[in-house]
């Protein structure tokens, strides 16, 4: 089968993230390098080795849906709409004028429903035995069933479903939405991700594989990629919600045109668990991909926006595979993290660091990797890894990488439109 | 009102979000009070957790407006 891709722009970004609860004030949060780590509100973690996260901060459900409906989302599917609807409202697609059949939804999400799940069990433990679930109990824990809620919230019948990565998941739904506007099967997507388990089970859970960090001394800089004295991650919730259209449908309706979604990579380490594979050979892969099927050199990318979570093995693997696709370039490139003020939103990670990439191609600044103080030696010092002050340089095109545990690489691509 | 219809009325409003001038003895929880077929299985359950009683399957779909449940739970509720 011979296809033409078609091209495929970002016509509208939504964000709710531990820095800010729009997308303009996330992006405000990240090139003024604000931390959005604190101890946890959700629930006592008194107990717990690691008594903070990165939690949204003010989100009010009632000014998103009403509270028949709040009550039949889990909180991972509510952040989902109030970053969908934002994000669907910048594009301007409540247009009737939009066949909504050509419009599909592809939300992901690391994990989903856990709080729903959570509650039911411990109600269940509580009694006698006898079974008393409660009937939305199912469609509020299952992954798929934000993007559900949005298909019905706006009659956008394309397809519709989710994508599971772990951590790459919202980067893998991305991938995939590009490539189906690409291919013809829909002329505009809303894909993203959305991630609240900050909860017992979400904190002990990472603290018994000692992926957090235990900073509990001193929470807002916990997050810190690249830094000698980095202990692990910090859990963050949120959403990120990106608007992609085809570029004559967008065109033609008017549309304000952000920047172009130019390739995608995905791959595997196949090698552990939860470990980097020590040369990064799966990041190599993932990276030289994506530049292949945007038909771009290395020296065309100027910014890239790193998983780097603050693991002490994570961020070397990462920066020595981008060595070795970018070679002598690598040092001309602006590198970071944003991870150290929004932490890590595991299956949403990848949607926000789009919007935060989309956002740094647009505007020319390149938001800082915050929290550096120790040099690790692991690092070549001539690499520029932003450190704790946003950049201002001219960002043509820019790389976003995520990795998952299981091994799952993807990264995407963008890159200022050009007519 | 008896206490028993009081304590219906509470549920209903808190689980269907409804106003409660709504909730009168005639309003069915699908036709007048946007109820679909999961909520009308949560409020069957919230009846049993408030009341302590099990309603039976085939009871239960005889249960179909404010007023139906408020005669079910006063015949049945000791």
């Amino acid at each position: 089968m011979n296809v033409t891709l078609r091209r495929v722009v970002v016509t509208g970004l939504g964000a709710l993230t531990p820095i800010g609860n729009t997308a303009d004030e996330y992006w405000n949060g990240l090139i003024n390098g604000v931390s959005g780590a604190d101890f946890i509100k959700q629930f006592d973690a008194a107990k717990f080795k690691t008594r903070f996260a990165c939690e949204v901060k003010d989100f009010k459900v009632e000014d998103h849906m009403d509270r028949k409906e709040a009550k039949r989302l889990d909180r991972f599917s509510q952040i989902a709409m109030a970053a969908a609807n934002e994000a669907v409202a910048h594009a301007k697609l409540d247009d009737p004028s939009i066949n909504g059949d050509r419009v599909g939804v592809i939300w992901s999400s690391g994990i989903g429903g856990m709080i729903t799940f959570i509650e039911e069990m411990k109600n269940f433990n509580a009694g006698d035995g006898t079974p008393r679930f409660n009937p939305f109990f199912i469609p509020k824990m299952i992954l798929d069933i934000a993007a559900g809620h949005i298909s019905m919230k706006y009659g956008f019948r394309g397809p519709n479903f989710a994508t599971v990565s772990a951590c790459a998941s919202s980067t893998n739904g991305m991938i995939d939405a590009f490539t189906y506007i690409r291919l013809g099967k829909a002329d505009v997507m809303i894909t993203g991700g959305s991630e609240a388990v900050v909860t017992e089970a979400g904190i002990g859970g990472f603290n018994a594989m000692k992926a957090l960090s235990e900073r509990n001394d001193d929470p807002k800089t916990a997050s810190r990629p690249f830094d000698l004295n980095r202990d692990g991650f910090v859990l963050g919730e949120g959403a990120g919600a990106i608007v992609l259209e085809e570029l004559e449908h967008a065109k033609a309706r008017g549309a304000n045109i952000i920047c172009e979604i130019v390739g995608g990579g995905m791959s595997a380490d196949a090698y552990h668990l939860t470990a980097p594979h020590p040369e990064g050979l799966g990041v190599i892969n993932v990276m030289n991909a994506a530049l292949e099927d945007a038909e771009m050199k290395p020296e065309d990318i100027d910014y890239i926006n790193v998983h780097g979570t603050s693991t002490p093995l994570g961020d070397i693997a990462e920066i020595t595979a981008i060595q070795k696709v970018f070679g002598d370039h690598a040092f001309n490139l602006n590198i970071s993290s944003t991870k150290s003020m929004t932490g890590h939103l595991l299956g949403a990670a990848g949607a926000i660091e789009a919007v935060a990439t989309i956002l740094a191609v647009k505007n020319d600044i390149i938001p800082p990797t915050i929290n550096h103080t120790t040099i690790d030696p692991a690092f070549d010092s001539r690499l520029n890894l932003t450190l704790n002050k946003a950049q201002h340089r001219t960002v043509n095109a820019a790389v976003s990488n995520t990795f998952g545990f299981g091994g799952h690489n993807a990264t995407v691509i963008f890159k200022k439109y050009e007519a | 009102m008896s206490e028993i219809a009081n304590r219906v009325k509470k549920i209903i409003v808190d689980k269907l979000g409804v106003d409660e001038s709504e909730v009168t003895p005639e309003a069915s929880f699908t036709n007048d009070l946007g109820a679909d077929s999961l909520d009308t299985v949560e409020l069957m359950m919230e009846f049993e957790k408030e009341f302590n009683i099990s309603i039976p399957d085939d009871q239960a779909e005889n249960i179909g407006s404010v007023g139906q449940a408020i005669s079910y739970l006063e015949e049945h509720v000791k």
